[in-house]
């Protein structure tokens, strides 16, 4: 572990990086823009993540990466491999055992407590990015608080699909000032981003964005009066291994007959819980 | 009474080029300005230095707010503009395309204004939208059609109901029916003059067009080269012009 610098990147960069941390934590909700550094691996697979963690690591970690919720899939375990390479900390698929959780997509299941560190995979950071395309213009109207825009979008879903459509990333306020980019979390998991005890950092690497929500920050989910906000889930459908109801589930395509099982996207979860049955029976 | 807008020595120069100089005027509440002259003539200059689009050199545009009195809407705090244009003020475009959000229907357009200024009841906004693509003569059917799919009259349409909802009291209009045929013209002219006298709008509205002015003003400016040359009642201006410009301007009218 001589070949490189604790967790791959310099100190210079880290500081840099941390600086950046420091004043988003400062401004819940607010990106902060920082020299993104080329990651050895490509833009969409986390890099912005992979920097934030690389900034936040102390070897004492103990580093927990998931991709869509699971602890196996090619995201996950190519980050988990690197972090153990190039920092050497000790990594776990246990949501209460890891200090640091990277993570794409998802919140885990299992509730955060004070002092886990959460570093959300952000691909587009900008909530207004697809309504207003000129950069200058968004910033001015995150300045302003000026937010008709995406209320709009809104109010189209509802004009069209007669309910607000919009699944995942799910625009957010944070505070009461900035409307904010949860990345791709389903709007499922938007509940528990509200008041959580753990810090929950956003890095956006090809964007150069970081962002963060500081312990028990007000995060609420921008809705009508009379079409509230609801975190939905595949209803009807309880995990087919370890039979939980209250869990985000990813639907399974099982063979070429239309043979389908809804299982829990949370993989620790649903072995925790599967394993906790076997023992009780 | 106040008057709603008072310009003072209001100045615009792009680089050695004059914009628009030396502008002073009032306008009272309720009251329809027409300003005309030809392409280049500063009238679209002197427009967006009035909304707030431009920032001019010299001058004062003192508007009478229904929150604080008369202001300076030149040393107002961007924030402040902005409301403003959300509430006080409307700006109706030549081109639809630049006033409206193509991608948004057409009850979203209207609706806009109301969400920007804090309306977060759905079934209350559309019904504001409706009644408002109403008024302007839009079947509700279409409230959820793309104005894309629209015709450049409705499009300008919609646009007017768009700033029309949050009850502006000042209104900017740029050419609202350059490039649109001359009966759609006509309607969307007499679709105008209702909306005014209904609301009691006070308006500026800058045209090329002296038949828009002849019917929809109260008072004229008549720009060339930047300069007011010649300012007064519309019937008066038009029927009786003392400066040259001005009879050259309204003898190239052609009569059919």
């Amino acid at each position: 572990m001589t070949e490189y610098n604790f967790a791959y990147l310099d100190e210079a960069t880290k500081r840099m990086i941390r600086r950046a941390l420091l004043k988003a934590v400062a401004i819940p909700g607010y990106q902060v823009p920082f020299s993104s550094r080329e990651m050895p691996m490509p833009y969409g697979w986390g890099t912005g993540g992979v920097q934030v963690t690389a900034a936040c690591l102390v070897p004492e970690d103990s580093l927990k990466v998931i991709d869509q919720g699971a602890d196996d899939t090619t995201n996950a375990v190519s980050i988990r491999s690197f972090f153990e390479k190039v920092a050497g900390v000790a990594t776990t698929e246990s949501t209460a055992d890891a200090s640091v959780i990277q993570t794409r997509h998802r919140i885990p299941e299992a509730p955060l407590v004070a002092g886990q560190i959460l570093v959300f995979q952000v691909p587009i950071p900008e909530p207004l990015r697809f309504l207003e395309p000129r950069e200058t213009e968004t910033r001015t109207m995150h300045a302003l608080e000026d937010y008709g825009l995406m209320q709009v979008r809104l109010y189209e879903d509802i004009a069209r699909h007669g309910e607000i459509a919009r699944a995942y990333a799910y625009p957010v306020k944070v505070e009461g000032r900035y409307v904010m980019d949860p990345s791709p979390i389903p709007k499922f998991d938007n509940p528990k981003l509200n008041m959580s005890p753990a810090l929950q950092l956003f890095g956006a690497g090809r964007e150069c964005r970081i962002y963060a929500l500081p312990p028990f920050t007000r995060v609420e989910s921008l809705d009508f009066e009379d079409y509230p906000f609801t975190p939905s889930k595949a209803a009807g459908h309880d995990c087919a291994i370890c039979g939980a109801q209250d869990s985000y589930l990813d639907e399974v395509i099982t063979d070429d007959s239309g043979g389908r099982m809804f299982v829990c996207s949370d993989t620790d979860y649903c072995a925790t819980r599967a394993a906790q049955m076997e023992a009780n029976a | 009474m106040t008057p709603l807008l008072q310009v003072e020595g209001l100045s615009k120069r792009y680089g050695a080029h004059i914009g628009c100089a030396d502008v002073d005027f009032t306008l009272w509440p309720g009251e329809v300005m027409g300003i005309v002259g030809e392409s280049g003539s500063g009238k679209s200059t002197l427009l967006n230095c009035l909304a707030g689009h431009l920032a001019p050199d010299t001058g004062r545009v003192i508007l009478d707010t229904r929150a604080h009195g008369p202001r300076d809407t030149l040393t107002m705090s961007e924030p402040e503009r902005r409301w403003l244009a959300r509430t006080d003020w409307a700006f109706v475009h030549q081109n639809p395309r630049d006033g409206l959000r193509m991608g948004v229907s057409a009850g979203g357009n209207v609706g806009e204004r109301l969400m920007a200024v804090g309306a977060r009841h759905y079934g209350d906004i559309r019904a504001q939208a409706a009644d408002w693509l109403t008024r302007v003569e839009i079947d509700t059917a279409r409230m959820d059609d793309r104005p894309s799919t629209f015709s450049g009259g409705m499009q300008q349409r919609v646009q007017i109901a768009r700033n029309l909802v949050t009850g502006p009291r000042l209104v900017f209009m740029d050419e609202p029916t350059g490039g649109l045929d001359v009966s759609v013209q006509a309607r969307l002219l007499d679709l105008l003059r209702g909306l005014v006298r209904r609301l009691g709008l006070s308006v500026v509205i800058v045209t090329h067009d002296l038949s828009v002015v002849r019917l929809l003003a109260d008072r004229l400016m008549v720009m060339k080269d930047g300069h007011v040359v010649e300012e007064g009642l519309t019937d008066q201006v038009l029927d009786d012009p003392q400066h040259g410009y001005t009879q050259l301007l309204v003898s190239s009218v052609l009569h059919v």
